[in-house]
């Protein structure tokens, strides 16, 4: 949270010197609280005003980055507690364990189950993020196989799961050049497992159980100059995880808390499947930067990174979806033509309820700006000249031997002018999409 | 080091709505601060939990929801009687069959199901009309009527039929569930006017359209989050417990219907999770009362709002 123009004021000599280019310093601090000036403009200032003045232009919580190139995961660099404030920012990086107690074949066929945990949205494709390979046999030397093995098996950047140095540094001298995640370091082995950190350069989970133990370590790491951390309290189950995340959360940001100026990192290891996957949906809406869960079923993975999609998105725009053709199963030449607007939400209803109808179909989703049919429609952003066009522009016509459209009930003052200009057949479809199946069943044949 | 307690101070509190006689009686809302947030002092109620049970066999139900069931399906009464087996906190029944194009009851006819399902089971009973406004505005005051001391809680009212639906349950001691479109400025006006006939806001439910997961999720998130928040800052007209849908719209979605697949996993634990995962994110946003179709997604959820809880 940045200071008010009043605080910055405080901060400053009080003067009205005019060296910095403002008729007083009251009029500077407003510029500096409106980001439009900075405090190297002034001369005089104090080294209290540019110890504290520097430190609330950081982010409240750094930016932390896991992964090269393409797989880099950026976490941190949020500013809000509630998504409607704002937005999230940075999506909770999912990551699906790996044991090093497994044996040979059983580590290749989990990891062949990780690599498959993508899924198609849309043209979009979303998946997990980390493949964490965990210590678990307590032998460095076998720790070290599975990380190489998991690495030629995996183009997912590895999470480093274990306490011992040597297990650690073995492993990373085969994947340090894919920067993965470490993690942990305790009260016991900080010092040797920061200099490692540092030494190659790859972020640092940091576990103690309580907040303050937790503060505490990450100061004392931060002092040997490491800062690209990942913060876990040991909480474990659901309730003390909620309430850990959202004081770490609310310290960072309203109180500008350095010790807990770092994502977070959580672990869904519940000993019930299903809880584990609706403990990991609280801790992706709740905070968590890093979230590591051992199942790879995709029946449990895509609900899970399917609402880690959802509560990410931005909140302040409607999402539009391009407008084009879109195919619901594989539509003829008879099949039938929606229309529709491009907000995602709208699109997704009508999409959803055709789809529950069983009959393939084409939507043209004319480009409204991301509205809903009835605020389009209100404020003059579907007209039959717009839908006259996207019918020519989209290239339906050639799709289909017919010339039928299914207009959403909303519009249906509209039927006689677009019948009229298009010279398609309009047909006045539900104003609910989830009355389409019926509408078909009496409308379609 | 000592690490400080950062506390928000909530001065509001949603209402207490109490549905059902006693000793059966639940309660929704209530709440003094975030859900299942200790950390501000303050109280959060536990979410209650429905089952739903159709007036007729539903249609184009999934394998996985119609195998849970088996053969109650074509029986309001004993279905709802299985819910509560079922550790159902109440039972929603839903008047599919008041709807026009799908048999087209009378509110009679309606009047005699719910009476029926009211008389079978002790738990309280939530009653869904059709959502086709003017159906609803004839079956639902019909329905109140019939249900008579039992303290229900009565839907869908909308802008366009709360006057009637209000009526009806203001006469026969129910509550009612305010129906609006993922639009929190006409969700707070449907309750200022629902308010003003003199309908005391302990006996509204807010249904504010929610979409399920992978479809509007984030939309109903931030709004029942905002409503939340709201009320907790002391907005009266935003201090009416939240109810959500949650069966209705997740089994809607190819994600949960679709059968065993390679991409996307074994339908079962597909659809209940996806059910679940819709009410788990739901109610950490702040809703208060979730009506499923799927006995496992219901018991999967109050596993986890056990662990919330405390418990």
């Amino acid at each position: 949270m940045a200071l008010n123009g009043l605080a910055i004021y405080k901060l400053l000599p009080k003067t009205n010197c005019k060296d910095c280019g403002q008729a007083t310093c009251l009029a500077f601090a407003m510029q500096m609280a409106a980001g439009k000036a900075s405090l190297d403009a002034c001369p005089h200032a104090s080294d209290e005003a540019k110890e504290t003045l520097g430190a609330a232009s950081e982010p409240a919580i750094a930016l932390v980055e896991i992964g090269t190139g393409e797989k880099v995961v950026k976490l941190g660099n949020e500013t809000v507690l509630f998504r409607h404030d704002k937005r999230f920012v940075h999506p909770t990086a999912i990551g699906i364990l790996v044991s090093d107690r497994l044996d040979d074949a059983a580590v290749e066929a989990r990891v062949q189950s990780i690599n498959g945990l993508f899924f198609d949205r849309l043209g979009e494709t979303y998946g997990v993020d980390l493949v964490a390979v965990r210590n678990d046999s307590s032998d460095a030397a076998r720790f070290v196989e599975v990380v190489r093995k998991v690495a030629e098996l995996s183009p997912l950047t590895p999470a480093l799961l274990s306490e011992d140095p040597v297990a650690l540094r073995g492993a990373l001298e085969v994947v340090a050049g894919r920067k993965p995640l470490v993690y942990g370091a305790h009260p016991g082995n900080y010092e040797a497992l920061t200099a490692l950190a540092k030494e190659f350069a790859v972020p640092l989970g940091v576990r103690v159980d309580g907040l303050d133990e937790l503060a505490e370590l990450a100061e004392k790491i931060a002092k040997l100059g490491h800062k690209q951390l990942l913060l876990d309290s040991g909480a474990r189950d659901v309730k003390r995880v909620l309430a850990d995340q959202t004081l770490i959360r609310r310290l960072a940001i309203m109180k500008r808390f350095r010790p807990f100026g770092y994502p977070t990192i959580c672990f869904a290891d519940n000993r019930d499947g299903a809880q584990r996957v609706l403990d990991s949906v609280v801790y992706a809406a709740k905070y968590a930067g890093v979230l590591i869960i051992d199942r790879v079923d995709p029946a449990e993975i895509l609900p899970l990174i399917t609402w880690r999609l959802n509560v990410y998105t931005d909140p302040q725009k409607p999402i539009a979806i391009e407008a084009k053709v879109y195919e619901v199963g594989t539509p003829g030449r008879d099949a039938p033509v929606f229309l529709t607007t491009n907000f995602s939400l709208t699109y997704y209803c009508v999409m959803g309820d055709i789809e529950s109808a069983r009959t393939p179909a084409y939507i043209l989703p004319v480009d409204t700006d991301g509205t809903s049919v009835l605020t389009a429609w209100a404020a003059g952003k579907v007209t039959p000249e717009k839908i006259k066009t996207f019918l020519e522009t989209s290239g339906i016509g050639d799709r289909v031997d017919h010339r039928r459209l299914i207009i959403p009930g909303g519009l249906a003052v509209m039927t006689a002018k677009l019948k009229e200009i298009t010279g398609w057949d309009i047909l006045v479809g539900p104003r609910e999409s989830s009355v389409i199946s019926a509408f078909l069943r009496d409308n379609w044949q | 080091m000592g690490v400080e307690l950062v506390q928000e101070r909530w001065k509001g509190k949603l209402y207490a709505l109490t549905i059902g006689r006693e000793p059966y009686q639940v309660v929704a809302g209530g709440d003094s601060t975030l859900p299942f947030l200790d950390l501000d002092g303050g109280s959060y109620t536990r979410p209650v939990s429905a089952l739903t049970v159709f007036d007729r066999r539903p249609e184009n139900w999934p394998d996985t929801l119609t195998g849970a069931w088996g053969d109650v399906l074509d029986n309001p009464v004993q279905w709802a009687r299985k819910c509560v087996e079922l550790g159902a906190d109440a039972v929603a029944l839903k008047l599919v069959s008041a709807h026009p194009e799908q048999g087209d009851r009378s509110p009679q006819e309606c009047a005699a199901t719910v009476k029926a399902v009211a008389e079978a089971v002790d738990q309280p009973l939530i009653v869904l009309g059709c959502a086709v406004n003017e159906k609803d505005a004839a079956v639902l005051p019909v329905v109140s009527e019939a249900l008579n001391g039992y303290n229900c809680l009565i839907g869908q009212a909308t802008s366009e039929n709360y006057k009637t639906v209000v009526a009806g349950c203001l006469a026969h001691g129910h509550s009612v569930i305010a129906t609006s479109p993922l639009d929190i400025n006409l969700a707070k006006q449907l309750n200022i006017l629902m308010t003003d006939m003199n309908l005391p806001p302990d006996r509204i439910a807010m249904d504010l359209s929610i979409g399920p997961l992978g479809y509007g999720i984030e939309y109903a998130y931030s709004i029942i989050e905002r409503k939340r928040t709201g009320a907790l800052l002391g907005d009266r007209m935003l201090a009416m417990p939240v109810i959500c849908l949650v069966g209705e719209e997740a089994w809607k979605v190819k994600e949960a219907q679709r059968a065993d697949d390679l991409e996307w996993g074994a339908d079962e634990p597909r659809g209940i999770l996806w059910e679940a995962v819709t009410a788990v994110a739901l109610a950490q946003a702040g809703a208060s009362i979730f009506v499923f179709y799927h006995p496992e997604a219901l018991r999967q959820f109050n596993t986890q709002i056990d662990a919330l809880m405390g418990k």
